[in-house]
């Protein structure tokens, strides 16, 4: 059933988007908590900030070049 | 390019685009198919060559090596030591300018970030961390080169595969992380001693009924740190180069999709800017990270 490797794509992208969305508007929230509650820290939580989001940005990242394969190698 | 006699279909030209140029030895009564058509069996004891195409790579098995990989990443390590050791040479105390600024930051940023994570006494790590920092940004950089322009031009001069962006090779990456965890055992054993046996059996329950249990998380804790460090690094930049070349392939769709495919490509290659340097500062600080881990006796 070659359909449903489409199906598996759509959801390998949209759950980890899913994720990554929770995990960066936590990060981004924290971040903006934390320097309005400490400014002279704010360049350094920016870089553990990106950090972190680089971090949680890999696995949909990695999720989308899998389902990509998946759409137009196995599939196509 | 899809290879030579076949008709160019958009999963031909990914899986071109995605095949290696690899050297290694055939086994014996493997059959090769000629561009022309016809069948070729490999003699008693085998033949070295380049393969071409996927399914000759994998006959090959263990004896192959990926001559375009380590031919760039090579390259592009000795372009590294040249370009920093012609700026460390003209160096002076006045107020510098043009690459050797450039460069004075790299190294003082390289240098902050390590003074900030390591706390052990090591000459090494921040030798270490410049050399992972901007070889690894350089391999990644490559990702932004136009995907057709070097594979192309070297087809054209007879090299049937060619991918340019090493870091886009697992074989390369999870090296890379294979040398880091080697340092990191080496480390470990050297600073603590016994004490890393100790840490592997009794932590985190510290009774000695206990020790198969904490081994097995402990070695698997530590064996996922190297093997997620090169996945990391090779399922972005796969991913990333893998967009590029659906960008690319697009333009074969018509000119009405010359613009938009133009547009979109332009898009991801700026993102693709800060994904390569995202890519290579977290490499570099989990190593800093992974070491000083080593060198924390408790």
């Amino acid at each position: 059933m070659p359909e449903l490797i489409y199906v598996a794509a759509a959801i390998m992208m949209g759950l980890g988007g899913l994720g990554a969305a929770i995990g960066v508007g936590l990060l981004g929230g924290k971040l903006i908590e934390g320097s309005a509650r400490q400014p002279e820290l704010a360049p350094k939580l920016q870089v553990t900030f990106f950090l972190g989001a680089g971090l949680v940005d890999a696995i949909p990242i990695i999720g989308v070049g899998i389902a990509m394969y998946l759409i137009f190698v196995v599939a196509g | 390019m899809a290879a030579a006699g076949e008709e160019l279909t958009i999963s031909g030209y990914i899986v071109h685009h995605l095949t290696n140029l690899t050297y290694g030895k055939l086994p014996a009564g493997f059959e090769r198919h000629a561009v022309d058509g016809g069948t070729e069996v490999v003699p008693e004891g085998g033949i070295w060559t380049i393969a071409h195409g996927g399914a000759e790579a994998s006959a090959m098995g263990f004896n192959a090596i990926h001559v375009d990989s380590m031919l760039w990443s090579v390259g592009l390590g000795l372009v590294f030591c040249f370009l920093f050791r012609s700026v460390a040479k003209k160096a002076e105390s006045g107020v510098p300018s043009g690459m050797v600024n450039l460069f004075e930051m790299i190294v003082e940023f390289v240098d902050s970030t390590v003074k900030d994570t390591f706390h052990g006494h090591n000459k090494l790590i921040a030798p270490l961390a410049l050399t992972i920092f901007v070889w690894v940004f350089m391999m990644n950089f490559m990702d932004i080169i136009p995907v057709d322009l070097i594979p192309h031009t070297l087809e054209l001069l007879g090299v049937p595969y060619q991918k340019v962006v090493p870091s886009t090779d697992p074989n390369i990456t999870m090296g890379m992380a294979l040398g880091i965890f080697i340092l990191m055992l080496y480390y470990s054993i050297k600073v603590k001693g016994f004490g890393f046996v100790k840490e592997l059996t009794m932590n985190p329950f510290n009774h000695f009924m206990f020790i198969p249990v904490n081994l097995f998380m402990e070695v698997v804790g530590l064996l996922a740190k190297p093997f997620s460090l090169g996945l990391r690094l090779f399922g972005n930049m796969y991913a990333g180069e893998m967009i590029f070349i659906l960008i690319a392939a697009l333009f074969s769709a018509g000119i009405a999709w010359m613009v938009p495919a133009g547009m979109l490509q332009i898009g991801w290659a700026i993102f693709h800017i800060l994904v390569i340097t995202l890519q290579a500062f977290i490499f570099m600080v989990l190593t800093i990270v992974y070491l000083s881990m080593a060198h924390e006796d408790h």
